[in-house]
C-alpha cells in the first residue's frame, strides 16, 4: 500500500523506516490509509469533519503514536482536524509531521489544526516535523495551528521543526497552562531561496506556579523570510521565557517580536532575542581545525539547528 | 622548521597603522618558545598571521621551507598549523563532545577524549556532553579551546594566553600538558604568555614590542634581563613615585 517514495516521506517526518510498533494513523493525500490501535490508545474518525480523536487511556506510560502526513500529488488541499485526549497521569510520545512530495505545477497544501487535552499529572512529547520535496513548480505549503490546554501537575514538551522544502507555512500555536503545568517548546526553522514562514506562538500562564520555556532558532538563507511572534502572557504566579536566535545570510529578512505581558505581580517573565550573521571568529576556529569554509558553515547551522 | 622572513602587516584605515614591523624568526622542531611582551606589542597578531587569520602586508612565511604566505587557514590547519584563540568563540548547538571529535578528526593517531579533557583540568563526565555555548565560564572555554589544539597532530601550535582565566590548580596541570607535548612529539611549541612559569617551560623566550621583536634569546638569559628590570612598561623616560598624578613624559 506504501510505495518507495511514501517510506522516504515517512523517514523524513517522522524517523520511521517500516511500519510503527504501537499506535499510529498514516494519512496519505486527504485520505486514511493505515492505521492501529492498542490497549490503551485508540483512534476513531471524526464522523462531522475531516480528521480523527486520539484518545490516551489514563495511566498510559512509555507508549507512542505515530500520525505522519503524506502529500504526494499536486492541487491537494488538505484540511484535517485531529483532537487529542491525553489521559491523567500518562506518559506518551506523539509523533506527528507531514511531507509534501510535489513534482507538477500546482500548489499543494496541508492544514492540520491539532487540539490538546491534556490531563492532569500527564507528561507529553510531541514533535512535528515538516519537509518538502519536488522537482516542480507547484507550491508547497503547510499551516498548521496547535492549541494546547495542560491541565494542573502535566508537563509538556514540543518540538516544531522544519528544515527543508517547504515554500511558505504559517504555523500558530496556543498554549494555556494551569496550576504546576510546565511547558518547553522547541522550534527549529530553515529557509532558504524564497520561502516564507510565520510562527506566531501563544502561552498563557493561567494557573499558579506554571512554567514555559520557549527556544526558537533559524536560519533564514538566499531571499528568504521569516516572521516570528511569541507572546508570553503572566496572568498567574509562574515564570516565563522566551529565547529566541536566528542566523541571517545573503538577502534574507527575519522579523522577529518576542512580547510578554504580566498581569500578576509575582509573574516572572524574561524575552531574548538576537538576529546575526556567523560569527568570523567560529569560521576561523572551525578552518583553523582543517575544515573548509563551507564546511564550517555548514557544521555551525547544523549545530544551531539541532 | 616555520620562519617568518620581513613579514610587516599593516591595517589599512584612515591612517594606517602597522602591527608588526619587518619580523625575522626562526621556529625549530621540538622546542618551546614563548613570546611575551608588552600589551599592544604585535604578540597575538604574530599568532595570527602564523595561522592564516591575518595575511601579511609584506614579507613570506615558510614552513618547512615550503611558502605558505598566500596559504588560507584552511590549508595551513592541513599542513599543521594549530593555534589556540585568546578567547576563544562558543557554539550553540554543538557540544564539547563533538568539538572535540572535529578537532581530532584528522588526526591519524587515536585519540582519547576524556584523556583531553583530563590534560586541561576537566572532569570528562562533567564536560562531554555541555554545549559550547555561554553556559561554559571564561575558564572552562579556555581550557576546552585548548584541547583541541592538544587533540590534532601538528608541526606548530600557537597558543594565545593559554593561562588567562585558568585558576592556579588547573595552570600547573596545564604546564605539565605543555611538557608532554613536549616529550611526547616534535610538536614546535609557541606560547603567548606574560606568566613567568610558562617562560619556565620556554627554551627561548622572544620578546616583543611596538611591533618588532626586541630580544630573542635562551631562557634564563631573557628571564634574568626581566627580573632585574623593575622599570615601568614606559618606552621614555618616566617620571615615577611623585604623586598619583605622575605620568609618562617624553
Amino acid at each position: 500500500m506504501l510505495n518507495a517514495l511514501d517510506k522516504l516521506m515517512l523517514e523524513k517526518v517522522a524517523d520511521l523506516h517500516e511500519i510503527p510498533q504501537g499506535a499510529f494513523n498514516i494519512r496519505k493525500n486527504g485520505a486514511g490509509v493505515q492505521r492501529n490501535t492498542t490497549a490503551n490508545i485508540d483512534i476513531i474518525t471524526k464522523t462531522d469533519k475531516s480528521g480523527i480523536d486520539v484518545i490516551i487511556k489514563p495511566y498510559t506510560k512509555g507508549e507512542s503514536v505515530h500520525i505522519p502526513v503524506i502529500v504526494t500529488e499536486e492541487n491537494i488541499n488538505d484540511v484535517v482536524y485531529n483532537t487529542f485526549e491525553v489521559g491523567e497521569y500518562s506518559d506518551v510520545v506523539i509523533v506527528a509531521g507531514c511531507g509534501i512530495h510535489n513534482s507538477g505545477h500546482h500548489k499543494s497544501q496541508h492544514d492540520g489544526i491539532h487540539t490538546f487535552f491534556v490531563r492532569k499529572g500527564a507528561k507529553l512529547k510531541y514533535v512535528e516535523k515538516h519537509y518538502g520535496q519536488g522537482e516542480g513548480k507547484g507550491q508547497r505549503v503547510l499551516n498548521p495551528k496547535t492549541i494546547i490546554d495542560v491541565e494542573e501537575g502535566a508537563t509538556v514538551e514540543l518540538e516544531l521543526i522544519q528544515i527543508k522544502g517547504i515554500d511558505q507555512t504559517k504555523r500558530d500555536t496556543e498554549i494555556r497552562l494551569m496550576d504546576n503545568a510546565k511547558l518547553v517548546v522547541t522550534e527549529r526553522l530553515l529557509t532558504y531561496q524564497d520561502q516564507e514562514a510565520e510562527s506566531n506562538i501563544t502561552v498563557e500562564l493561567l494557573g499558579v506556579d506554571s512554567s514555559a520555556q520557549i527556544i526558537s532558532r533559524s536560519v533564514a538563507q538566499n531571499d528568504s523570510k521569516q516572521v516570528f511572534y511569541f507572546d508570553l502572557i503572566g496572568r498567574n504566579k509562574g515564570r516565563g521565557h522566551i529565547q529566541c536566535d536566528a542566523i541571517i545570510m545573503h538577502n534574507a529578512q527575519v522579523l522577529s517580536t518576542p512580547r510578554i505581558s504580566a498581569h500578576h505581580s509575582e509573574a516572572q517573565l524574561v524575552h531574548e532575542a538576537a538576529i546575526g550573521r556567523i560569527e568570523s571568529e567560529q569560521l576561523i576556529k572551525l578552518m583553523s581545525l582543517g575544515f573548509s569554509e563551507q564546511e564550517a558553515e555548514d557544521t555551525i547551522l547544523n549545530g544551531f539547528l539541532k | 622548521m616555520l620562519e617568518l622572513q620581513k613579514v610587516s602587516l599593516e591595517i589599512q584605515g584612515d591612517k594606517g597603522f602597522e602591527i608588526l614591523k619587518n619580523i625575522n624568526l626562526k621556529f625549530y622542531e621540538k622546542k618551546i618558545y614563548v613570546v611575551t611582551g608588552p600589551n599592544g606589542g604585535g604578540k597575538s597578531s604574530l599568532a595570527k598571521i602564523i595561522m592564516g587569520v591575518y595575511n601579511p602586508t609584506s614579507g613570506q612565511i615558510l614552513l618547512n621551507e615550503q611558502d605558505i604566505t598566500s596559504m588560507s587557514i584552511t590549508e595551513r590547519a592541513r599542513m599543521g598549523i594549530g593555534y589556540a584563540f585568546q578567547s576563544p568563540p562558543r557554539f550553540k548547538g554543538i557540544k564539547v563532545r563533538e568539538l572535540l571529535k572535529m578537532a581530532a578528526s584528522h588526526n591519524p593517531e587515536k585519540v582519547n577524549i576524556c584523556d583531553l579533557l583530563y590534560d586541561v583540568g576537566l572532569c570528562a563526565q562533567d564536560y562531554l556532553n555541555r554545549d559550547v555555548d555561554a553556559s561554559l565560564s571564561g575558564g572552562e572555554m579556555k581550557r576546552i579551546e585548548i584541547a583541541t589544539v592538544l587533540a590534532r597532530n601538528l608541526k606548530i601550535a600557537v597558543f594565545d594566553e593559554p593561562e588567562a582565566g585558568i585558576d592556579l590548580w588547573s595552570f600547573q596541570k596545564l604546564a605539565e600538558t605543555f611538557r608532554n607535548i613536549h616529550m611526547k612529539y616534535d610538536t614546535t611549541i609557541i606560547l603567548i604568555s606574560h606568566q613567568e612559569r610558562i617562560m619556565e617551560l620556554a627554551d627561548e623566550i622572544i620578546i616583543m614590542s611596538s611591533g618588532m621583536v626586541s630580544a630573542q634569546s635562551e631562557r634564563d638569559i631573557i628571564l634574568a634581563g626581566i627580573m632585574n628590570n623593575d622599570s615601568c612598561a614606559c618606552g621614555t623616560k618616566c617620571v615615577k613615585g611623585v604623586g598619583q598624578s605622575a605620568e609618562c613624559v617624553g
